[in-house]
């Protein structure tokens, strides 16, 4: 690891003050996705400037519904908080499907919304990556890339977003609030990360000094019905191989609404907007279910070891419809 | 045989743990906390190439790095002085064996200086064209001088091809495994202290001895003049049966800093390159049978791979020569010479992968010939052992067999596969036999000593590894002595203490165990049975451990019961259930937790691990813990092990050793049950969603 | 860098200067000589170091010390009351839940702090009915405990130790 300056910050705009002077500053909240990528050598800021300390730590429901997460809370506290499991299960069961107790009690909500791949030749800086190294090329698109992207992925770069979180907020329509050196600013989820394209180093749209300083949830009746599906190789305490963030709203038979978002696939949480057009208004069958999977999963493509994702992926989708249906009756 | 026996009281206890108390108060010292003063921190800088030669190393900016104390390379780095030992010849020479090879070390006042120095330490390269390619397609494969363990490479009985293709039911798979590694969760760590010309090692390791000789060897040094101490060994599974790199490079760094403590860890990551590993397996196995299962031949031909620099042949095939009668037989082993790292034992080397296929392979016969698979088993149990003719020391596989399956629940099973679901999990159920070979380690010594406190103190470099040691050995000594065990006090894990043979082959308890009863039966010779205080005796594990008359196996059988779902794949492991005939039991607390900690592994290498290779790079991919999966809690979920009760009577204990035997066959118990809730065969491991979505 | 903090690891007052770059596992380790917390993989991925911090269960690996000043933290050295042991550790002990040791410390305050947690009802990824209460069957043991690892295969082991110590009421 090479050295560091460490202070804690006392309120937000000095914060990111803090970091806009020196191009090597970061914000440090849990800590454990940024210390691991240190040791790594992946990351070498000189300065930390710890954000834990901030009055981000509340969750708000406000007056006209909307829930506002405040980038401190601990994933634990969100997972666990009544108005989310009651208001936006998805997203409690997303939070408790990843890592383990004990880092969910570190990790925050904004740092998991900045958590990087989990690509292992990301993470080796013995490889070449472009995503570390720009221009040193993809190891993962000729290597081993069981792990890796099949949709949204680029000739550079086909990682995946690890976070499951970042899933069910991009299914629930979520806004990201940003404190930056020109004031605050809303990012809706969904243009948030990035797909990796011509520059796979870019994993957000935030730019250096830029702080997440909450996350809001809109006011959602479909979201109460809503599920976290995610498949992994062992039965916990690991990534996904695919995992699905969908909530199900049914009238007579038929699709009032429905939100879908899939992770484990691309380099960004996948909002499944084809398979929820298909969706609205239609009859909620298995088969309908089954065509929309296939109609999202149209364009996904395989590279050598990771072609199982998707009908993996097309499986869980349907896979979760069917038990939200389940459960709505 | 004419053995005398013990007479049992604490032998057969479920005492608990000895050591309990100070690991679950963390209180326990592990190698590398030992409390030394002042100490300095070693951080190794390992290859980026797998073959090849160092040209330049730049430790300019590394060594101005505030705490550092050295930048040792091949250059600068003292001379061993012997070479026999080509995984253990550390910075000397400028040869890249493998990539992860050590080429440099820092040694730092910190850590954190360490770590960091050696990663500004800037290695240059000459290149050579690695080969890390294994396929059992290889023009160069070759055949060992032996396989591990001094067993012969091939063996033919009979006329295997021609038996084969004469006979009713034939059955020809290729089945493989994946390379993997031991992962004990205590990294191997050293701290080496020089004072003056003697060498301290504080180490983790299945032999104190063992080290203690060969780093001697290596540093030109009489045995007396290196102490190794390892009282506690957070796990080892086989990588700490040898000494590693890491001991050398310590040793060799604290000579730059006489007088002070150099502490070393391997990283997680490092482990896979510097701790050994299983090798990958390739197994073709034949089997042909009349229709009534009998079976006429039986072929098994293994590819494997080493180290170009030192050889490793790990003894797949072994286990074959004894499973099962048939009169024509034939053993194979090959290699492929790759530019990898070293392999090394983990758990029951030879008889995991290989009775992962021969078990496999004997469900797909029960299949062809329409038979229950413990059935077939029984139909085939040899009389005595078919390779040597020896008969059997005590050998109750079939007994295992059908109290596992009453245990179990076997007779009321549907063969037919695909017949059982439930909310989209098809469940399926699966057995097949386990084995392990009784090995006795000649060698070990025990001392006694009546002491002022009333008590024996019972001496032995003996080794813990979560074994249970410090309390069996304990137990063992106090139905020698006659004694409650309250009135033992044992010590092991230190070459201050006569010498022990390394815990490995499931032997420690025979061999150290039975020093304890003859210097026990010695001190009672020479002091009798109300010796004054300061009486003491010796003595070796005795000639007459050394039998070779009967064929000495432990065996077993495994159950498990499996769900797949029907849409992603995932395999759950819903219940197994190891049934075990090992001799007596020496602490049936501890027993159990050997039994079902081997089956947990078994579980983790039928579902889980794999290392996967790289070959452009010559490196191991997924190289930390997130990459490399083993079992969680969550996939455990109802384990039991059960044992026969019986004596043997071929050491004083009446016991066998115990501690490999759990993984044995749990792999193809598991595979087998796959197959008989999906129809789909999996004959590679290990086995993921991905191979089961069609 | 260096810094100075205080910590205060089972029950005493620690001062210690370090390097910004120390992680809490080797403030402790290193630094203080508190060697129940275990490095097992030093990435988060094993729970080894697992202590109580603040009351909650932590990975150490991956928490900078100098982040942690003015922190209260509790190992398993801390969890015993001089030779008494915490009714977990008690509750491993007769169960077995243990084998090599180097995964236990981090197992028991993992559990203590679990208990707790599910003592406040926290949902567990495998709880039906997110909004009750959940019930500590022996699947929530297990899921809520897999961020531990146990190579030596204690699982079974340490899930019966668990499920006994809450019975004890080691969760009232």
């Amino acid at each position: 690891m090479t050295p560091f300056d460490y202070e804690r910050a006392t309120d937000a705009s000095s914060a990111v003050a803090r970091v806009v002077a020196r191009p090597n500053a970061v914000f440090l909240g849990g800590g454990t996705n940024l210390v691991d990528h240190m040791r790594l050598g992946v990351a070498h800021p000189d300065l930390l400037v710890d954000v834990t300390g901030l009055p981000f730590a509340r969750i708000d429901l406000m007056a006209d519904g909307v829930v506002r997460v405040g980038a401190g809370v601990r994933n634990s506290d969100l997972a666990a908080d009544r108005t989310i499991r009651e208001r936006y299960p998805v997203l409690s069961q997303a939070l408790l499907a990843g890592a383990s107790g004990q880092l969910r009690n570190l990790a925050t909500t904004g740092g998991n919304l900045l958590q990087r791949t989990r690509c292992a030749y990301f993470q080796d800086t013995t490889v070449p990556c472009n995503k570390r190294s720009p221009g040193s090329g993809c190891s993962a698109i000729d290597g081993y890339n069981r792990d890796h992207a099949i949709l949204g992925a680029s000739q550079q770069c086909v990682a995946v977003n690890p976070s499951d979180m970042a899933v069910a907020l991009t299914a629930l329509d979520a806004t990201v609030i940003v404190l930056g050196p020109q004031g605050e600013r809303r990012i809706p989820i969904g243009d948030f990360h990035r797909l990796p394209g011509d520059a796979p180093e870019r994993d957000t749209v935030l730019g250096h000094g830029d702080l997440i300083i909450a996350v809001e949830l809109p006011a959602s009746r479909v979201a109460a019905h809503s599920a976290y599906y995610k498949v992994r190789d062992r039965a916990s305490y690991a990534f996904a191989l695919v995992s699905v963030a969908a909530a199900l709203q049914v009238e007579d038979g038929h699709v009032q609404d429905v939100r879908i978002a899939l992770g484990g696939i691309a380099h960004k949480p996948w909002r499944a907007l084809r398979a929820e057009a298909s969706l609205r208004g239609a009859a909620a069958t298995e088969e309908n279910f089954g065509r929309a999977a296939v109609a999202e999963l149209a364009d996904a493509r395989a590279l050598k070891h990771n072609g199982f994702k998707i009908a993996l992926a097309r499986n869980a989708l349907r896979m979760v419809l069917r038990s939200l249906l389940a459960g709505a009756r | 045989m004419n053995i005398k026996m013990l007479e049992t009281r604490a032998i057969g206890a479920a005492l608990e743990r000895m050591d309990g108390k100070a690991k679950v108060m963390g209180a326990a010292p592990y190698a590398f906390e030992h409390r030394v003063e002042r100490p300095a921190y070693l951080c190794p800088v390992q290859s980026r190439i797998a073959r090849g030669r160092v040209r330049a190393i730049d430790t300019s900016v590394a060594s101005h790095v505030e705490g550092v104390i050295a930048v040792i390379t091949h250059w600068t780095a003292p001379r061993l002085s012997s070479d026999e030992n080509r995984e253990l010849w550390v910075l000397q020479s400028n040869e890249v064996h493998f990539r992860g090879q050590f080429v440099a070390a820092v040694l730092a006042d910190t850590l954190e200086a360490a770590r960091h120095a050696a990663d500004l330490v800037h290695v240059e390269y000459e290149n050579g064209a690695h080969d890390v390619g294994f396929r059992a397609d290889r023009a160069d494969l070759y055949a060992p001088k032996a396989v591990n363990a001094g067993y012969p490479t091939d063996t033919d009985e009979g006329d295997a091809e021609a038996a084969f293709g004469a006979a009713e039911v034939r059955m020809d798979a290729t089945y493989s495994t994946p390379m993997e590694h031991n992962q004990p969760m205590e990294p191997h760590s050293t701290i080496a202290l020089w004072e003056s010309d003697k060498l301290t090692l504080y180490d983790s390791t299945q032999g104190a001895h063992s080290v203690r000789t060969t780093v001697a060897k290596m540093l030109g040094l009489r045995p007396d003049q290196v102490r190794v101490i390892s009282p506690y060994v957070g796990g080892g599974f086989g990588s700490k049966g040898e000494p590693h790199a890491h001991n050398i490079l310590a040793a060799l760094a604290a000579l730059r800093a006489p007088g002070r403590a150099v502490k070393l860890a391997l990283t997680r990551q490092q482990m896979f390159t510097l701790a050994g590993h299983r090798t990958p397996t390739i197994q073709r196995f034949r089997l042909g049978a009349g229709r009534d299962g009998r079976l006429k031949a039986i072929i098994h031909e293994v590819v494997e791979q080493t180290s170009r620099f030192e050889e490793f042949a790990e003894q797949t095939a072994v286990p074959t020569r004894l499973m099962y009668a048939a009169p024509n037989r034939r053993t194979r082993h090959r290699l492929a010479a790759l530019d990898v790292p070293k392999p090394s034992w983990m758990r029951a080397p030879g008889e995991t992968p290989g009775m992962f296929a021969g078990e496999v392979a004997m469900d797909e016969l029960a299949v062809a010939c329409k038979l229950d698979p413990i059935e077939l088993r029984i139909r085939n149990e040899p009389e005595h052992d078919p390779e040597s003719g020896k008969p059997w020391g005590n050998r109750h596989l079939v007994e295992c067999l059908r109290e596992g399956a009453r245990h179990f629940g076997w007779s009321s099973r549907d063969p037919q596969p695909g017949r059982r679901s439930e909310m989209g999990w098809l469940i399926g159920t699966g057995v097949a036999s386990s084995t392990y070979p009784r090995y006795v380690l000649m060698g070990s010594r025990a001392s006694i000593r009546f002491s002022e406190d009333g008590r024996y103190h019972v001496r032995i470099g003996a080794a813990d590894l979560g074994t249970g040691t410090w309390t069996t050995l304990t137990q063992i000594a106090a139905d020698a002595l006659d004694c409650a065990p309250a009135g033992i006090r044992l010590e092991i894990g230190d070459t201050d203490l006569p010498n022990a043979t390394v815990a490995g082959g499931s032997s420690g308890i025979s061999s150290w165990g039975w020093a304890i009863v003859a210097a026990a039966r010695e001190l009672r010779r020479k002091h009798g049975s109300r010796p004054s205080p300061g009486a003491e005796a010796s003595a070796d594990t005795p000639k007459e451990a050394d039998d070779e008359s009967f064929a000495q196996h432990s065996f077993g059988a495994q159950f498990a019961e499996v769900r797949v779902n029907a849409e992603t794949g995932e395999v759950r492991v819903s219940r197994m259930l190891g049934m075990f005939s090992t001799g007596r039991i020496i602490n049936p607390r501890l027993a159990r937790s050997q039994f079902i900690g081997g089956m947990t592994m078994g579980l983790s290498m039928a579902l889980h691990e794999e290392s996967v290779m790289d070959e452009r790079l010559g490196q191991i991919v997924n190289h930390d813990l997130a990459g490399y999966h083993i079992a969680t809690n969550a996939d455990v979920v109802n384990l039991e092990a059960l044992w026969l009760d019986e004596v043997d009577g071929a050491t004083p204990m009446g016991s066998r050793g115990i501690g490999e035997i759990g993984i044995v066959g749990a792999a193809a118990a598991i595979a087998n049950a796959v197959y008989h809730a999906t129809g789909k065969r999996i004959r590679n491991l290990p086995i993921t969603p991905d191979k089961l979505l069609t | 860098m260096e810094a100075s903090i205080t910590l205060r690891v089972d029950g005493e007052q620690r001062s210690l200067q370090i390097d910004t770059r120390t992680t809490l596992l080797d403030a402790l380790r290193e630094h203080l000589g508190v060697t129940a917390a275990k490095k097992g993989c030093d990435h988060g991925q094993c729970g080894a170091c697992t202590v109580l911090l603040d009351g909650r269960r932590v990975t150490t690996c991956l928490s900078l010390a100098v982040a942690c000043d003015g922190a209260s933290i509790v190992t398993a050295q801390g969890l015993a009351r001089g030779d008494t042991l915490h009714p977990v550790q008690q509750a491993f002990l007769e169960h077995d839940a243990l084998q090599c040791g180097y995964c236990t410390p981090g197992q028991i305050c993992s559990a203590v702090g679990m208990l707790e947690e599910a003592k406040a009802g926290h949902p567990s990824f495998v709880t039906e009915g997110l909004t009750a209460a959940p019930e500590l069957t022996d699947g929530e043991i297990r899921e809520r405990m897999s961020g531990n690892l146990c190579r030596c295969g204690a699982y079974v082991n340490i899930v019966a130790a668990i499920r006994d110590a809450v019975s004890k009421g080691a969760m009232s």
